[in-house]
């Protein structure tokens, strides 16, 4: 093989730079903006967030996507108004107030449509969610019993055949009427299931609604009818007490089903039977619209329930079957509510009574939420029988079921809000005023007041906070616990605002009261709640003598184990309300409050929410040592929790929250103290790779700002800072796990030290990044897949050979010593197999070389002298290049014939081209032996057809466009160059 | 196989005396059908039985007084012949005119008293085949009546010293259940409406109960004989309900076995409510009230 001697071609590269540019215009206008002009306003000051969110950030409107609490949540409670920035500019006005009013309780807001399009509006919490919260709160583990003849034969050991008993003294019949055999059942007699469990009994009831839906579909209507029938008399068995609610939930969920089964019916029967070609009732119909047979089956259903005898089940089928009343006269369900409202003082249990009334209210507010006068008679009815759970027959039962009071009166409690919520919703506030006045004239009971405070809008209970106090602190102690109280009128309070007058004895007299509290739970039941209310009202130091206290409550038999999740709201309520952590970590309380956090996962949770919630809100860099050791200190408790065993998202979050933190801390100029932040921060943190490169990363900025400061010339002082800014990198670099990143570094450190013109230690860079090379992993994890590291190897070599060109030589060493020793590597290192990547850098090289050939490098490093003003083009130098360039031009041309096989041709050539584009600007073609070799490996590369015709082209092009600026070398290298099969 | 049905064009099938009932006779059969002709036949009855009170109980199950016609026509469908595969249907009118001397009672279906209007269809065949029959009841209602509702406001007091039939009056424990009918003489399409309070009561309450009540009187020659049977039993308390408390009183008169108050020479129809109050201990109060029933 023929050798070739490389000659490079000098360059001028402020020439060639200049001629790359593009003529530039000025511009008057932005170029982004449409082009219509418009009057732009000043984007600048937009109006505070409502007042329902009292942690809106100051500072912008951009979402943080990533912050920690719900991410849809913040959007709507900041000024988000759907707009990007540049239509914003379009707009020209201020961002409008966020959504009005949405407080953030925290019921969900979902919209129950209903028929007449009524919406009920947001803050109307459906039924559907407080069912799933009855049936799981009311749960009993006594024993229950079912009295239907509707179930399977399966278990007919628990099964007891219940005689009918004679309805004590009406005149018996011997002959059975028709009507009588609604009640009584023909398919089997009626058997009572005893000792069931809760289970079982859930199950039964489905296995009923199971029945219920069967017997429908098989036409079976009676008998659906009936089964409906019974399970509302189930409703009026109380036999186990505490079970009622959940009972109620689930019964009613049939009666339902049944209500919409008989009234799909009609509308179905309605709509075949209608005359003409019109196919659907429209969504609001009226009676007239109604053909007649639909009107007589539904007479016919409502004859068959008015003649059901027992009242209980009468007067549950008919509010489960009332939409169905549309059919024969528009709104005749008002009247039928009236009545019906009225039918329920028949009712004698109490229980059973203000259940029917929030059965009710629940349809009544599905079909109709306009009409509304059912519901004030229900309250009404419901105060006036209040006196009823004192009175003989309710005492008994409680006394037989072994239940207390005021367990029994929780029972209430969901009825009861129902109710309330149904007469409060959109209501005013002097309905408030007159029901608290009813209240205290008949029944002035806890259960009331609570259920009183939770319906009615927060604002109003805050408007009335003092009152409400009092009203507490007076009333009889026979219903609910004082401390459920206490915990509903905090809640009220955090979420609306206070009038300023009442808060601070409201705070005085609530606390006199929680203070009192023995026991643990129901103390921290209340505290959870009133440390929000304390912190958005009140200064440090009610703060401090409030996490005092609580401390004092949970420490004793360390009761704190018990209530984790309490004391972490606490803490993050206290977050969410104050951002001045200088403030925070003042109180002397807080840290001890963080140390009650024994169990270490969760102490590393509290950790981790108030270092986010530091990253979030702390907007200036802090300084402040108090704050800083604190933090520090719980970052380590962080950090240490990380082992083996730690998930990769959770060191990664842990890492992420200290990287935060640790860019917060600034010292301003005083740099010495940010290094030895740094240093304990290394000792602190050395278990986390994201943590060590920010540190790394933040001593190099340090080192970068120094030579700012002093503009690039150092003082004795300025530059052993320096240094040992690099000795701290070069110490830390080697404990990073990953050795890719530790390359990075290298190089990155390298180039900052060259720049603070620390020779030796950017040499040490270079030298250990050189030596790190060959263990390089041959492949890289990165989400789940590992990829090969070897296209990562090629760009950081090229970017590490664009370094070196400028990195003057070390005078006690060779030329290009550290290139050389770089070469040296690469030629030991395994490669994939039929890679290219050798040469390819060998191409980079080449280029770097013919740099270096010049007179003048084309970059320079401020203040540092490389090669070229060094040698000063020295002829020996120059020969050590150019022996340099020789040895890769050879060993690229042998590697060229290694790959000559057919199956490689298409890798052979598209190679080639890439040593053609490096020899065509750099080479110099007035050299015969340069020619030569590039119209050697021209035709190489065109040798088996497998040329890209595209590239060869532009190269084609290249050369023209560098033969017509009268270059005569390319003149004479143009009409060699030809494209065959062109 | 053939099928024989009958349709009316009323959904609801009441008419009123003088209309015309008209309707379908339906035929249905799986190839081609001879027969020997249809006739329809319309006819409204009253039965009535005996009383075991009156004539004993054996009299009572083997006799029984001879029905009352107050109805009939008939009238022939089809002339023998055949009838096609598939349905056919043919119409049919008959006017409701009663027979000379007798008027059209309303529907009935009573235990002593039945009145019954029905419309029957049959279809005579050869002899190796069955007749076909089919028939259906229809509901008859009165045009108009000379009597009509007018409101009867009744104000009743229950005490232990009201009660009329019980002797020893110190078992009886201490009680006053005040209240009122919003009428005793109403329409029957309306319901009964009216409040009950339980001002005081000593002992617990189970239910209270509104128990409606038919009086049908049947005459024969012995004599006559009055019975009272229960319809309905709707129940309007349960439990021991709060004292002073204004409990609604509400039932709706059941179709077919209520109809306004009747009285003939052979028999009367009467309808009557008890309000019942039954204590813990199984022990009831009753008050009677006599109601009168009318169509408008």
């Amino acid at each position: 093989m023929a050798t070739y001697e490389w000659v490079p071609r000098t360059r001028n590269y402020a020439a060639e730079i200049k001629s790359f540019e593009v003529t530039s215009v000025a511009a008057t206008s932005h170029p982004l903006k449409a082009i219509t002009v418009t009057e732009v306003k000043k984007i600048g000051d937009k109006k505070d967030a409502s007042k329902s969110s009292a942690s809106a950030p100051s500072k912008s409107t951009v979402i943080d996507p990533l912050s920690s609490s719900d991410p849809l949540s913040v959007g709507i409670n900041a000024e988000f108004d759907g707009l990007d920035p540049l239509s914003r500019i379009m707009k020209g006005d201020s961002a409008p107030a966020a959504k009005s009013n949405r407080s953030d309780r925290l019921k969900a807001q979902s919209v129950d449509e209903t028929d007449g399009g009524d919406n009920l509006g947001e803050t109307f919490e459906p039924w559907s969610l407080k069912k799933a919260g009855i049936l799981s709160v009311y749960t009993t583990s006594e024993k229950l019993s079912i009295t239907t003849s509707f179930l399977s034969a399966t278990d007919q050991e628990n099964v007891v055949i219940k005689t009918q008993t004679q309805s004590a003294g009406t005149v018996s019949d011997k002959v059975k009427n028709r009507l009588e055999q609604l009640d009584d059942f023909e398919e089997g007699s009626v058997k009572e299931m005893l000792n069931l469990s809760q289970q079982d009994y859930v199950k039964r009831i489905e296995e009923l609604n199971e029945a219920l839906k069967t017997a429908w579909d098989s036409d079976h209507r009676v008998k659906a009818l009936k089964i409906a029938i019974q399970c509302s008399k189930l409703l009026a068995d109380i036999s186990v007490i505490p079970f009622y609610p959940s009972k109620f939930v689930l019964i009613t969920d049939i009666l339902d089903t049944f209500g919409r089964l008989v009234y799909d019916r009609l509308l179905d029967k309605a709509q075949s039977s209608l005359p003409g070609r019109s196919l659907k009732l429209s969504a609001n119909f009226t009676s007239d619209e109604v053909p007649e047979a639909a009107k007589e089956t539904c007479r016919n259903w409502f004859f068959k329930i008015a003649s059901i005898r027992e009242l209980i089940p009468r007067l549950y089928v008919e509010a489960a079957l009332l939409k169905s009343y549309n059919f024969l006269n528009t709104n005749e369900y008002s009247d039928a509510l009236r009545r019906l409202s009225l039918m329920v003082r028949g009712i004698g249990d109490p229980l059973v009574a203000v259940y029917a009334r929030c059965y009710l209210c629940r349809v009544g507010m599905i079909i109709a939420p306009k009409f509304k006068d059912h519901i004030p008679r229900c309250f009404e009815d419901f105060i006036t029988t209040f006196p009823q759970v004192q009175g003989e027959s309710v005492q008994n039962i409680l006394a037989v079921q072994k239940l207390d009071m005021p367990r029994y009166l929780t029972l209430f409690s969901p009825a009861l809000d129902w109710i309330l919520q149904c007469l409060a919703h959109n209501a005013s506030e002097t309905l408030l005023n007159e029901t608290l006045e009813r209240c205290k004239e008949q029944c002035n009971n806890a259960l009331m007041i609570n259920s009183i405070m939770s319906a009615f809008q927060p604002q109003y209970i805050a408007n009335r906070a003092l009152v409400f106090t009092e009203m507490i602190r007076d009333c009889e102690g026979t219903g609910l616990p004082k401390y459920l109280l206490h915990r509903t009128l905090g809640l009220c309070l955090v979420v609306a605002e206070t009038p300023e007058d009442q808060r601070l004895p409201v705070l005085n007299e609530v606390w006199k009261a929680v203070v009192k509290q023995k026991n643990p739970s129901e103390y921290i039941g209340c505290a959870e709640i009133w440390i929000e209310f304390v912190v958005k009202h009140c200064g440090k130091r009610e703060i401090n003598t409030f996490l005092g206290d609580i401390i004092k409550h949970m420490t004793p038999d360390r009761a704190y184990e018990d209530f984790y999740p309490q004391l972490q709201s606490v803490v993050i309520k206290i977050l969410a309300h104050q951002h001045d952590f200088s403030l925070l970590f003042s109180l002397d309380k807080f840290m001890t409050f963080v140390d009650m956090f024994q169990k270490e996962a969760v102490k590393v949770e509290v950790c981790k929410n108030i270092f986010e919630s530091f990253n979030k809100h702390q907007t200036t860099s802090v300084s402040d040592p108090v704050v800083i050791n604190a933090m520090m200190f719980l970052g380590k408790i962080m950090h240490d929790s990380v082992d083996a065993l730690t998930l990769e998202d959770e060191k990664r979050q842990i890492g992420q929250l200290l990287c935060g933190f640790i860019r917060l801390v600034q010292f301003g100029r005083d740099f010495e103290q940010q290094l030895s932040f740094y240093v304990e921060s290394r000792a602190y943190f050395s278990n986390l790779d994201s943590v060590l490169i920010t540190l790394i990363h933040s001593v190099n900025n340090l080192a970068v700002e120094t030579r700012r400061i002093v503009r690039g010339s150092h003082t004795s002082k300025t530059a052993a800072f320096v240094r040992a800014c690099a000795a701290y990198c070069f110490i830390t670099i080697p404990s990073l796990q990953s050795i890719y990143s530790q390359l990075q570094l290298y190089l990155l450190s390298g180039q900052v030290a060259l720049l603070n013109q620390c020779y030796s230690q950017g040499d040490a860079f270079f030298k250990a990044s050189i030596s790190l090379i060959p263990e390089m992993p041959k492949t890289l994890d990165g989400d789940a897949k590992s990829k090969s590291s070897e296209p990562y190897l090629l760009e950081y070599l090229y970017s590490f050979v664009a370094t070196l060109l400028v990195t003057p030589d070390n005078p006690e060493m060779g030329v290009m010593y550290l290139l050389r020793g770089l070469l040296n590597v690469l030629q030991d290192y395994t490669w994939e197999p039929n890679s290219d990547a050798r040469i390819l850098v060998y191409t980079r090289v080449l280029a770097m070389l013919s740099a270096a050939y010049q007179e003048e490098y084309p970059y320079h490093i401020d203040k540092v002298d490389s090669n070229d003003s060094m040698y000063g083009n020295d002829p020996k130098y120059l020969s050590e290049v150019k022996n340099m360039a020789n040895t890769l031009i050879s060993e690229i041309l042998s590697h060229l014939k290694s790959i000559a096989t057919p199956d490689n041709a298409k890798r052979q050539s598209s190679l080639v081209m890439e040593i053609l584009s490096v020899l065509l600007t750099t080479c110099d073609f007035s050299q015969p032996s340069v020619s030569t070799l590039t119209v050697n490996l021209w035709n190489l590369a065109q040798k088996n057809g497998q040329a890209d015709v595209k590239t060869l082209k532009k190269l084609i092009d290249l050369v023209k466009s560098k033969a017509s600026s009268a270059s005569s070398a390319f003149q004479s290298l143009l009409p060699r160059l030809v494209i065959n099969n062109a | 196989m053939a099928n024989l049905d009958i349709r009316l064009k009323k959904i609801n099938k009441i008419y009123k005396e003088g209309d015309v009932i008209a309707g379908v006779v339906v035929v249905q059969s799986k190839g081609e059908l001879q027969h020997q002709g249809i006739t329809l036949v319309m006819e409204g009855m009253v039965n009535l039985q005996l009383s075991a009170k009156s004539v004993g109980l054996f009299e009572a199950f083997y006799n029984s007084l001879k029905p009352i016609q107050l109805l009939h026509y008939s009238l022939e469908v089809a002339k023998p012949g055949k009838f096609p595969s598939g349905n056919t249907e043919i119409p049919f009118e008959v006017p409701l005119k009663p027979k000379v001397g007798k008027t059209l009672y309303e529907t009935y279906h009573g235990v002593f008293v039945n009145i019954q209007y029905l419309v029957r269809v049959e279809m005579k065949r050869s002899l190796l085949n069955k007749d076909l029959q089919k028939q259906t009841e229809f509901i008859i209602e009165y045009k108009t009546q000379d009597e009509k509702a007018k409101t009867k406001l009744i104000n009743f007091t229950i005490t232990p010293e009201t009660l009329t039939n019980v002797k020893e009056k110190q078992n009886v424990p201490k009680f006053k259940v005040k209240g009122h009918i919003d009428s005793s003489c109403l329409q029957i399409t309306k319901p009964l409406t009216g409040e009950l309070i339980v001002e005081q009561c000593e002992a617990q309450i189970k239910s209270i109960e509104i128990q409606l009540v038919r009086v049908e009187t049947c005459g024969c020659a012995e004599g006559f004989a009055k019975d009272a049977t229960e319809i309905q039993n709707i129940q309007i308390a349960d439990g021991d309900v709060a004292r002073n408390m204004a409990i609604p009183i509400y039932m709706v008169f059941p179709r077919l076995f209520t109809c306004p108050s009747l009285s003939t020479n052979n028999f009367k129809v009467d309808f009557e409510i008890n309000i019942v109050v039954v204590f813990v201990d199984d022990h009831l109060v009753t008050e009677n009230f006599p109601l009168k029933l009318t169509r408008f």
